[in-house]
């Protein structure tokens, strides 16, 4: 850098414990990171020795003779994740497609004001939401309408008695929580589609639609996916909205109205009564929810570099 | 090229639009409708001794919320002392001395990673950490939970607001001689104050309706706050999560509303300043 050099400026003695200073704060996130996965490792121990391999793919829960299994767990924060992504994805992708191409400016930006700020409503906030108002309503409007109105229940996966709780709910749940994040990538990524491609487009005669999707989406598509890992790892390992709304039962899902359990509302759950082998399990649970969400960071952080790097040899 | 009937694009592109509306409509309602559960059920629970009673056990009446909102915001001050200043120190460090070093982009990398790691784990992390070793919980190790969280946030919004100062500020402050410390604090930061504080501002919205983490840490009580440093301690959303799912009664369900009423008045409050202390400094230059 041209303004150290040092010929000019004597390096004092404060100076290099102002660097030394700065240094070590930013090192404590490389530290930090590096501290979650040997703390949690440590304290899963017991439980890994117990268990060993058996602990991932046994859906066992007995307290009583302390046998544990994660797959119910690892199963329910996979559905409950995907079913979120699925609704929030595409309805993001619409919604922020009409926000930045087609709705004039005084909708569009208050309703984007009110989109980052809905971001921010803590997690909790639709976790109650969902118990006192969400739940009845899916109880008694949306569960019987898809299971008999729509004779989903003679489809596996969509069968059993419902009660509100569960997976579809939690997923739903999820969505909403989410929408505003992923949207906002995507309004972004929007928003740097050049404007010379598409008025091109638009000129060889192409729809407003013809022009989202051949053109913006696929020059943003890669954005877009980052967009999608950012929900992603937002919805997996969500607590407070999934915890008041899964049902809380250690069962193997079998169908999307049952009532089930993900990582982290297990742990949310159990881990205030818990002890000895039952506390290292909730411990090792937390670790696969860590290796989780660890993949799917840094994943997109290899992504969205390869695509900084790409736009800018372009 | 594959050809297509005039009336199907057409068509296609109606109903996309028409879709696309019936979309932003169904959002725009669920999220008002969330604001509007929240408002219409916590304005019941509003009354003079709601917000200067303590929280009563289960089954006695007119207990408030004062002293979980004074461990909320005792909690939330703890994180900003513990998480605020290596998060500062730490974005300078990048953006001053890292810029394209291999230590930086490591550091970048993984403080962006943390970012995304779920805060249950941070609560989880600092419960090993604190928690276990001490065998109590406290406010305090709430407080470690939350800045842990906080403290990425700010390392990489400092450095990107840092990076923002034009080189020519650095330059010249060097150029009169000041050392290496003191350009930075009272030329380049002061130059980037607004967004230091817009970062700070939405660090602390983004940690103080946190309850994942506070339920490993802090958990809650029925006292005043005062033993934040051995006891549980009490705290707003920690509350909520009790009021809702652990009680049969009606009353606490209402007084659970609003307490959700009040942080969620706190945060949006915290971003809209953000929003306007921001945009004002964008006018200003």
């Amino acid at each position: 850098m041209s303004y150290c050099n040092k010929k000019l400026i004597q390096p004092e003695y404060s100076d290099r414990i102002f660097k030394v200073l700065t240094g070590a704060a930013a090192i404590l996130a490389a530290l930090l990171m590096l501290g979650f996965f040997v703390q949690l490792f440590w304290y899963a121990l017991p439980s890994i020795k117990t268990f060993g391999w058996r602990f991932l793919i046994s859906s066992e829960w007995d307290p009583v003779k302390q046998v544990y299994g994660a797959l119910p767990s690892i199963l329910g924060t996979l559905i409950t994740t995907g079913i979120a992504v699925l609704i929030a994805v595409p309805v993001s992708f619409i919604v922020s497609m009409f926000l930045v191409e087609s709705a004039p400016a005084w909708f569009s930006v208050p309703v984007s004001y009110a989109l980052d700020l809905l971001a921010a409503i803590p997690s909790i906030i639709y976790g109650m939401w969902g118990l006192f108002v969400f739940v009845p309503f899916m109880q008694s409007t949306v569960q019987p309408f898809l299971a008999n109105t729509l004779h989903l229940k003679s489809i596996p996966f969509f069968g059993g008695n419902y009660n509100g709780f569960g997976f579809l709910t939690s997923g739903i749940i999820l969505a909403l929580m989410i929408l505003p994040f992923v949207s906002a990538v995507m309004r972004d990524v929007f928003k740097m589609v050049p404007s010379v491609l598409k008025e091109s487009a638009f000129g060889a005669g192409a729809t407003s639609w013809e022009v989202t999707y051949d053109i913006t989406m696929k020059y943003g598509a890669r954005g877009l996916l980052g967009a999608v890992f950012l929900g992603l790892g937002r919805a997996v390992g969500e607590t407070m909205a999934v915890l008041f709304v899964i049902g809380n039962i250690q069962t193997m899902p079998k169908s999307f109205f049952q009532a089930g359990t993900t990582i982290a509302a297990t742990l949310a759950n159990n881990f205030a009564e818990a002890e000895g082998i039952f506390k290292s399990s909730l411990f090792e649970l937390g670790l696969i929810l860590l290796v989780m969400s660890f993949l799917i960071q840094v994943l997109a952080q290899l992504w969205l570099k390869r695509i900084s790097r790409q736009m800018g040899e372009s | 090229m594959r050809r297509r009937g005039l009336v199907l694009r057409k068509t296609i592109d109606i109903s996309m639009k028409l879709l696309s509306i019936l979309f932003v409509t169904v959002a725009v309602a669920v999220m008002l409708w969330i604001l509007y559960t929240v408002c219409s059920k916590g304005i019941e629970a509003f009354s003079w001794s709601f917000f200067v009673e303590p929280t009563k056990p289960y089954g006695i009446p007119d207990g408030g919320i004062a002293n979980a909102l004074l461990g909320t915001v005792i909690i939330t001050i703890g994180a900003v002392i513990i998480g605020v200043p290596p998060g500062l120190l730490g974005g300078i460090y990048l953006s001053e001395f890292a810029r394209n070093s291999k230590l930086g982009n490591i550091i970048r990398f993984s403080a962006n990673v943390m970012m995304g790691i779920p805060s249950i784990i941070c609560g989880l992390f600092v419960y090993a950490m604190l928690v276990y070793s001490t065998k109590h919980f406290s406010g305090f190790a709430g407080s470690v939970a939350l800045s842990v969280i906080m403290f990425p946030v700010i390392l990489r919004t400092t450095e990107d607001m840092l990076c923002m100062v034009p080189d020519a500020l650095r330059e010249s402050a060097l150029a009169i001689g000041m050392p290496r410390w003191r350009a930075t604090f009272s030329i380049v930061c002061k130059a980037a104050s607004s967004g230091l504080v817009t970062g700070v501002l939405l660090a602390i919205a983004r940690v103080s309706g946190e309850t994942a983490p506070l339920l490993f840490t802090a958990l809650w009580s029925d006292d005043w706050p005062f033993t934040f440093f051995t006891q549980p301690t009490a705290n707003l959303t920690v509350t909520i999560n009790e009021y809702a799912t652990n009680s049969p009664f009606n009353v606490m369900h209402t007084r659970a509303w609003g307490a959700a009423l009040v942080i969620t008045f706190i945060i949006l409050i915290l971003n809209i300043s953000c929003r306007i202390i921001f945009k004002n400094k964008e006018h200003a230059s």
